[in-house]
């Protein structure tokens, strides 16, 4: 007698055509164009990077498009001692939250160029892009930050950030 | 922004599920894949297919070893007609979908039925068609089909 | 109990949206529901909505939703994966509590960017009944010819889509509307035998936004509150083959504990057209005494996950405008109208 059912499997699959809708799509536009545009909160004034539709503390829409520069101050960070999923990146790495001069949020970005010893909150970064004929309409046409050289920025200029 | 500037592009999800059944699914898929259609007496006394965990009525647990066979033939209790086939039905072609009532049940299981529409009729008896190798899957049913 | 009314209510126009995300849709609709109480949306006691990650394909969609509402400082917040009708049920159960007197429910979907009858097979058991994939339409398929085997009669069918698309006529949210004939109705070829097209819903994107608020606070929000007398919900037994797919048991039971009585006005939720046939008898409604989904229905709009709650809204909405005194307003989840909810709807005298 063979042993009884126990388990089953029963993978799933469901497609979409997606779309990021009207806000994100323009940032994503920006992006191919090697732009980093946000957007500013008709209300509080705060710019977005990137833009989901409106803001997430005021509710309200935005009001206009901003470009912030590629360059910007990293505020936090985490030193990476494993790999996970498909990314296969030399360990250890650095994952850092970089406040683009100009926006009012952080983004996530891989560190390159600076040892893990070296990486402090408020060194000053600059985005470093893939060559140019390989942008597409994605903010991972920026594959990693590395340091300026510039003066580290003061804690208080950043510290509503962290 | 028009529709033409908004961007969009193929996406999709995908989950691999490996589901453990308990010992009552299980005990259903065990006989399916021994080619045989369990269902289970409740509280009143009715076979239900497939077999629940617990009496609807009175949530008591039903016994999962005591367990009654039903089919092979039956009786469909309603059925429509699926034109627009989609990825994972078991056909790749239009086909009928079926309640069927199972000589010996006394609820209808869910199914298809290898039949053209113009035989559809509820009330028309039907059999199932075994799947060639039977795994412990309610495709081992492979389908129903019309008794001449 | 306290007493609780919808104060305000307002929907989006409901079509494929192929450019606007869920927040986008949704933004619009939260201002225009909240303008007339003149709150914003920080005065909000408790806010609650009903979505499904899976429609769109978004994980977390429902969190990122909140942006709409702009959650800072914190808010006290809850989701349903369910129709904005039973994010309408928590917020007015949170209501009872008393230590606040506003709410704001929302619902918002996107069914267009993926196979909403694929999506839905979800719903159904993962180890019997999933993995053949039967889409809703097919299963509602299976109610309809149920119906049908049981006397009701395709031009019963045909009458109930006819009169939606005419009442949808005066309903600027609506997206299927016109005046038809019924004969030439069934003249259309089938489309999921025994179901027409015109018998199944469109395919529609949408948000819906309703407040309730309680008591005293309640008449100082809104001139004319729409107040719930009664909401339950309730659901059937989970295996197809083991219900009477010709009567509803759990509307009407729903209904029973609701105490729909006599009602001018009832919005049903009804994506199938046979569904209504359903639930008006399981409601014990007389269609001679009763206006049946003026707005036209969820035939002649279907945002999933929104259209139960607009069903609160319109009837309310008419409650609030005068157009009657007593209204029930239904919604369904799950295949072939599994489980539903029941709201009973009353203007002061």
């Amino acid at each position: 007698m063979s042993e009884p059912v126990t388990g089953i499997v029963t993978p799933i699959r469901l497609d979409y055509r997606y779309t990021p809708g009207t806000s994100p799509s323009k940032f994503l536009r920006g992006m191919k164009e090697g732009r980093i545009l946000g957007q500013r909160c008709a209300s509080c004034s705060k710019v977005y990077v990137p833009p989901r539709g409106s803001c997430p503390m005021c509710g309200s829409a935005f009001s206009e498009e901003v470009e912030v520069a590629d360059t910007g101050t990293l505020v936090t960070f985490a030193i990476v001692n494993v790999n996970f999923a498909n990314r296969v990146i030399d360990l250890p790495y650095v994952s850092g939250e970089v406040l683009f001069d100009g926006s009012d949020t952080t983004s996530m970005v891989l560190v390159q160029g600076a040892s893990v010893d070296e990486v402090r909150m408020g060194m000053r970064v600059k985005a470093h892009w893939v060559p140019k004929e390989q942008w597409d309409f994605t903010f991972a046409n920026i594959d990693y930050v590395e340091p300026t050289g510039e003066p580290d920025a003061e804690y208080d200029d950043f510290k509503e950030f962290v | 922004m028009t529709s033409s500037e908004v961007l969009s592009a193929p996406h999709f999800m995908e989950f691999p599920y490996t589901r453990s059944t308990g010992p009552m699914v299980g005990a259903f898929l065990t006989g399916l894949r021994d080619r045989q259609v369990l269902g289970v007496r409740d509280s009143t006394g009715r076979v239900v297919v497939p077999p629940p965990e617990y009496d609807a009525a009175t949530a008591e647990a039903l016994p999962h070893d005591q367990l009654v066979p039903v089919g092979p033939e039956g009786v469909v209790t309603s059925w429509s007609w699926n034109a627009h086939v989609r990825p994972g039905q078991p056909f790749d072609r239009p086909f009928a979908w079926a309640l069927v009532q199972l000589d010996g049940a006394d609820t209808s299981l869910l199914h298809v039925l290898d039949a053209p529409p113009e035989q559809l009729s509820t009330g028309m008896r039907v059999r199932i068609r075994w799947a060639d190798e039977t795994t412990g899957f309610i495709n081992d049913i492979a389908c129903f089909e019309v008794v001449a | 109990m306290r007493d609780v009314a919808v104060v305000s209510y307002a929907q989006s126009a409901t079509r494929r949206d192929e450019t606007r995300n869920e927040v986008e849709m949704l933004l619009p609709v939260v201002a225009e529901a909240i303008k007339p109480t003149g709150l914003t949306t920080h005065d909000i006691g408790f806010t609650v909505s009903g979505s499904t990650d899976y429609l769109a394909g978004q994980a977390f969609a429902f969190v990122s939703a909140l942006d709409a509402i702009g959650p800072w400082p914190p808010i006290q917040e809850s989701h349903v994966e369910m129709d904005g009708a039973w994010a309408l049920y928590e917020a007015w159960v949170r209501l009872q509590h008393g230590d606040i007197d506003t709410a704001l429910v929302y619902a918002f979907g996107k069914s267009s960017p993926g196979d909403v009858g694929r999506v839905l097979s979800l719903q159904l058991d993962p180890y019997l009944v999933a993995p053949l994939w039967p889409d809703a339409v097919s299963l509602a398929a299976l109610q309809a010819r149920a119906l049908l085997d049981s006397g009701i009669s395709e031009k019963d069918l045909a009458r109930v889509v006819a009169r939606s698309r005419r009442n949808a006529v005066g309903n600027p949210h609506a997206q299927l509307s016109g005046a038809v004939d019924e004969a030439s109705l069934l003249d259309e070829p089938m489309y999921a035998d025994p179901l027409r097209k015109h018998d199944c819903p469109p395919i529609s994107d949408g948000a819906a936004v309703v407040v309730l608020a309680a008591g005293d606070k309640a008449r100082e929000l809104c001139e004319r509150p729409a107040w719930i007398r009664g909401i339950d919900h309730r659901i059937d037994v989970q295996s197809l083959g083991s219900r009477d797919l010709t009567t509803s048991a759990s509307t009407r039971l729903a209904g029973q504990k609701a105490g729909v009585g006599d009602v001018d006005i009832a919005e049903l939720h009804a994506p199938f057209s046979h569904q209504e046939l359903i639930v008006a008898d399981a409601l014990g409604l007389d269609d001679s005494r009763t206006t049946i989904n003026p707005s036209g229905g969820a035939l002649a709009s279907n945002p999933v996950m929104v259209a139960g709650l607009v069903r609160i809204g319109e009837a309310a909405k008419r409650i609030s405008a005068g157009e009657g005194d007593r209204a029930v307003a239904h919604a369904t989840s799950g295949p072939a109208l599994q489980q539903n909810l029941v709201c009973v709807l009353e203007g002061d005298s």
